[in-house]
């Protein structure tokens, strides 16, 4: 059985692609911190910067909710730094790499996945600034720091499934881009990333929790924050909706793939 | 005559040839509201068919629009035919457009890797021809240089030299000898010659008659989408010839 599976059609060109993924992921990480001096440590500065700046302004409007503001900021704004990021970036992929998808055959997915997977990257090495920031503030370091590393796989699911999903749409449709920008950027204010969720009206807290995203930023406050384990329910629910979103990005992208060359 | 390794069978390519090329919503929603999303059918290609042996090297000739890009890319599988069925057996190595896959800002060493990996190769089957690509590719020096420095003609060297240095089963040639200078017009030649006394079988287009006459042994004939004829290179370019002429 297991045999029968690996040679499957799917593997066996995954196979043999493996290593062009693993050469666009590197490009991708190596051609963005190139003749920078700081070269990699920009991820760690940049969100080291941003909760500096939103820590001072509302830590003190929002202390009586959170104790620890600068890691509860920290846990929402990567995770959804990462989404947005990589989201933004397979939606993309297909036409900036229009060129070669035009000339070589190449599995069209792998440009969508080394944009994730890039992004994914920075997104790992910018959990060492959170390491360090709940050092710095005393939170508490427990196994359930392991734990997270399941809502870190359904927030990858999710954003491999909705990057597929934009980088279709975004061949056929480019304004698509503006409106998903718009849309990225009420999402971040409609996940509480830098306030508390209590503050939303009751009447308006179905947003929160149809929100796949907080609820993964709530599955990650858990094991950073509060240092117990996440509710099971969060876990499902976030875990549910990336593999509900990744087999949907399959879907549409395998339907219409063959048409990209016609519109890219 | 060896074993078909390229069958071709009916195959017709439909592109949509409507007005203006809709690519948002907007517009999209503006025309369909209106009414105006029109679907105007262009055939690049209509029922052609043929098929390729091994070790064969077929030159594909016609005039601009032909079709003959198309029926490349077709048989790359960079584009799904429309209709009728391609069947391709064994490594193909295409060399469209020189250095697509590079990037600027790598180094040639860089793009050796990734252009190698673009072709589908592992990283182990690229060290172990790295050497005889930077030798063969001239460029010397440059190797550790942004390719964005490079000129034209020394990013074509390299974009040959690693499409040929994989011993492709099928080597895709679209216009790419008329680059380089003339020396290494001629080494690359030299280069297509022994590996056509190989097992390769070569695929080439190219405008000039004389250079298809050169590298190929048999050639095909499209004109508007349709295949005309096709057979020994020089048969098929002595009628290609005459059309020309007859045309002017």
């Amino acid at each position: 059985m297991t045999i029968s599976i690996r040679r499957h059609r799917f593997f066996v060109n995954f196979n043999k692609y493996r290593f062009l993924l693993n050469q666009l992921v590197k490009r991708d990480i190596k051609i963005k911190y190139r003749r920078s001096i700081l070269g990699i440590f920009w991820s760690f500065l940049e969100p080291l910067a941003s909760m500096v700046v939103i820590t001072i302004i509302f830590s003190t409007l929002f202390s009586r909710n959170i104790e620890n503001f600068p890691v509860y900021y920290l846990c929402g704004a990567l995770a959804y730094q990462f989404f947005a990021a990589g989201t933004n970036g397979s939606m993309r992929s297909m036409i900036s790499n229009a060129g070669i998808l035009k000339t070589i055959y190449i599995p069209k997915y792998l440009y969508s996945l080394s944009a994730v997977l890039s992004n994914f990257v920075t997104f790992l090495l910018s959990l060492i600034v959170l390491l360090g920031v709940m050092a710095v503030t005393n939170a508490p370091f427990t196994m359930y720091i392991i734990f997270a590393s399941l809502p870190i796989l359904a927030l990858l699911l999710l954003t491999v499934g909705v990057g597929l999903i934009m980088a279709t749409i975004n061949v056929f449709f480019r304004d698509i881009q503006y409106l998903y920008g718009i849309f990225l950027m009420l999402l971040m204010y409609l996940t509480p990333i830098f306030y508390p969720p209590q503050i939303v009206p009751v009447s308006w807290r179905f947003i929160q929790d149809y929100n796949p995203l907080f609820a993964i930023i709530q599955c990650f406050r858990s094991s950073f924050l509060d240092g117990t384990l996440y509710s099971t329910q969060d876990l499902i629910f976030g875990m549910g909706s990336g593999i509900v979103a990744l087999i949907i990005g399959i879907i549409i992208f395998y339907k219409f793939q063959d048409k990209f060359i016609l519109y890219i | 005559m060896g074993e078909t390794i390229i069958t071709v069978e009916n195959v017709g390519m439909e592109f949509n040839l409507s007005q203006e090329k809709i690519d948002n919503l907007k517009e999209f929603f503006i025309k369909f509201l209106k009414r105006e999303l029109t679907f105007q059918p262009f055939w690049a290609l209509k029922n052609v068919s043929m098929k390729v042996d091994k070790g064969d090297s077929v030159g594909l000739v016609g005039l601009n629009g032909a079709g003959k890009s198309t029926l490349l890319k077709l048989i790359c599988g960079v584009m799904k035919p429309t209709e009728g069925q391609i069947k391709v057996k064994g490594r193909l190595s295409p060399l469209l457009a020189l250095g697509a896959g590079f990037d600027p800002s790598y180094t040639g060493r860089e793009n050796i890797f990734l252009y190698g990996s673009l072709l589908g190769h592992s990283k182990h089957y690229i060290e172990s021809k790295f050497d005889e690509i930077v030798e063969f590719s001239e460029v010397g020096d440059f190797i550790d240089v942004p390719l964005k420095n490079y000129s034209s003609g020394m990013q074509a060297r390299l974009a040959f030299s690693i499409a040929t240095a994989v011993q492709p089963e099928i080597l895709i040639l679209d216009e790419v000898l008329s680059v380089g200078d003339a020396k290494f017009q001629e080494k690359s030649r030299k280069k297509m010659n022994s590996l056509m006394g190989g097992q390769v079988t070569i695929l080439f287009v190219s405008h000039s008659t004389h250079v298809v006459r050169q590298i190929c042994d048999k050639a095909i004939w499209l004109e508007k989408g349709k295949l005309v004829t096709h057979g020994p290179v020089d048969e098929v370019c002595d009628v290609y010839e005459e059309f020309i002429r007859l045309k002017e």
